[in-house]
């Protein structure tokens, strides 16, 4: 019996699995434990969530491989970690501990300015940050198995995710009405590699999952990722920057299934306590803004 | 014919997209309501504990147990730990399927394999002869039987991946994630 490991289909399988759910930002093992009990489908285990790291300013980078470990010991979901754009030498040291996804994120210090990882030479299957639909290509192109759209991390404020993933499907829509000979010009103009694009104008979609992130706070910012056509949402700093973290974390659990149901929107709304402190992007200087990095 | 599949999480679109492959009209199952008229249920992947802590937060354990006590019932696998009697851990269960699980038994991501099985049931059923291709990511183990459980596959060192009892069928790897369709097939047989 020949046993294949870490093919194409693995990578982009687990992320099918994480479909219809949510993805929490935790920093120990007690958040871990809140948020699998909430029904997360999967943690994010970083040392600092985005409002944090704005708040704190300095080099983000990636996580105590120590306190990685000890969430990935405290729940029996996937575990995911972040390493730097670029910083391949973290990427091998996640591998190395077994975390189940990488995310290759902005919202750490860069570590190349020109270059991401070549992804395909990992066992380990990553996720990537995109704005637009080249960008998610080229990601995807570079071996990434699972996207999500960038929004803006750590501010509670959901208009660029609501940008972000209205450009992506927007674009994979307007691939729909393009014949054959269009579809070079659309790849050269989008900086999308032409045969990824060939494959989004065959079948409808993007090649791979397709979350949301970056600046969902509430229950019906999650529905409205979801009805906008994601695969499901990464919470960052809006669960555990909020007043009541285990109640709203079950109740955008519940907003992701059930986010066509407007009924059981406005129940699981209801009596949520403080969201997190917003951040208006629209006021925020250029510099701060981490969906920038990226290229 | 109608089959409901479980939408709670997970990747219900895809085995949607494969019934539809094979001409099986499909409703997403998110409420006890969606189950009337329903002919039978596929439980897809995903992360047992979200799909478990889900049905019980909209009453759906009982009406799934009811519906399942005589009905055609197909677990891939977090929907094979769902409906197992045992998962040796302390989530919920429908417990209807005399099997035993083991989640993760493979370990994490990285050690996530697929291989060849040969599932002689389901050759026969489809008058096929070559071996399915199986796809197991962070795979649970069938870890024991009993009751009337048929095991229909395993592994070379004679860990079980695919079992049946009566009109219930459970397996650690995901046939959605292939263009192969001869479990849905073989499903669609014991539910008619």
């Amino acid at each position: 019996m020949e046993i294949k490991i870490a093919t194409w289909t693995e990578k982009k399988g687990l992320a099918q699995m994480l479909k219809g759910g949510v993805i929490m930002d935790v920093v120990n093992a007690e958040q871990a434990k809140i948020a699998e009990d909430a029904g997360a489908c999967a943690v994010m285990a970083l040392e600092r969530v985005p409002a944090d790291i704005r708040a704190d300013g300095g080099v983000a980078r990636m996580s105590d491989p120590d306190m990685i470990l000890k969430i990935m010991d405290a729940v029996s979901i996937p575990v995911m970690a972040k390493c730097r754009i670029g910083h391949f030498v973290e990427a091998q040291i996640l591998e190395a501990i077994g975390v189940d996804y990488i995310d290759e994120s902005e919202v750490l210090t860069p570590a190349d300015e020109e270059h991401h990882i070549l992804k395909h030479a990992f066992k380990v299957p990553f996720v990537c940050g995109c704005r637009n639909i080249g960008e998610a290509l080229r990601r995807i192109g570079e071996g990434a198995a699972m996207i999500r759209t960038k929004g803006e991390a750590g501010t509670g404020d959901v208009v660029e995710a609501v940008r972000h993933a209205r450009s992506v499907i927007g674009s994979i829509r307007q691939l729909q009405g393009m014949n054959a000979e269009e579809l070079m010009t659309f790849a050269k103009n989008n900086g999308a590699p032409y045969e990824l694009v060939k494959e989004v104008k065959t079948h409808g979609r993007m090649p791979v999952v397709n979350f949301a992130a970056g600046g969902v706070a509430t229950p019906a910012d999650a529905a409205l990722m979801m009805q906008l056509g994601v695969d499901g949402v990464f919470v960052g700093s809006g669960i555990f920057k909020s007043g009541d973290p285990a109640r709203r974390a079950a109740a955008i659990v519940k907003s992701v299934t059930h986010y066509q149901d407007a009924s059981i929107l406005a129940e699981v709304s209801r009596n949520l306590g403080e969201a997190m402190v917003g951040r208006n992007v629209s006021q925020m200087p250029e510099a701060e803004r981490l969906a920038g990095r990226g290229w | 014919m109608k089959i409901g599949i479980l939408a709670l999480q997970g990747d219900f679109a895809e085995h949607i997209s494969m019934l539809k492959q094979i001409g099986v009209d499909t409703v997403e199952v998110r409420l006890p309501k969606h189950l009337d008229g329903l002919d039978g249920l596929i439980m897809p992947g995903g992360e047992s504990t979200t799909i478990g802590k889900l049905a019980v937060a909209y009453d759906l354990m009982e009406p799934l147990k009811q519906f399942g006590k005589s009905h055609a019932v197909w677990g891939t696998c977090a929907g094979a730990i769902f409906l197992s009697k045992d998962a040796s851990s302390d989530q919920p269960l429908l417990g209807l399927m005399n099997i035993k699980v083991q989640r993760n038994a493979f370990g994490r991501q990285v050690e996530s394999f697929e291989t060849d099985l040969e599932i002689d049931e389901l050759m026969k059923a489809t008058g096929t002869e070559h071996p399915y291709h199986a796809v197991f990511i962070r795979a649970p183990i069938i870890e024991s039987v009993s009751g009337n459980v048929k095991v229909l596959a395993a592994l070379d060192d004679g860990r079980i991946v695919a079992a049946q009892e009566g009109r219930w069928l459970a397996t650690s790897f995901h046939p959605e994630l292939t263009s192969d369709a001869r479990f849905h097939e073989f499903f669609i047989s014991l539910v008619s």
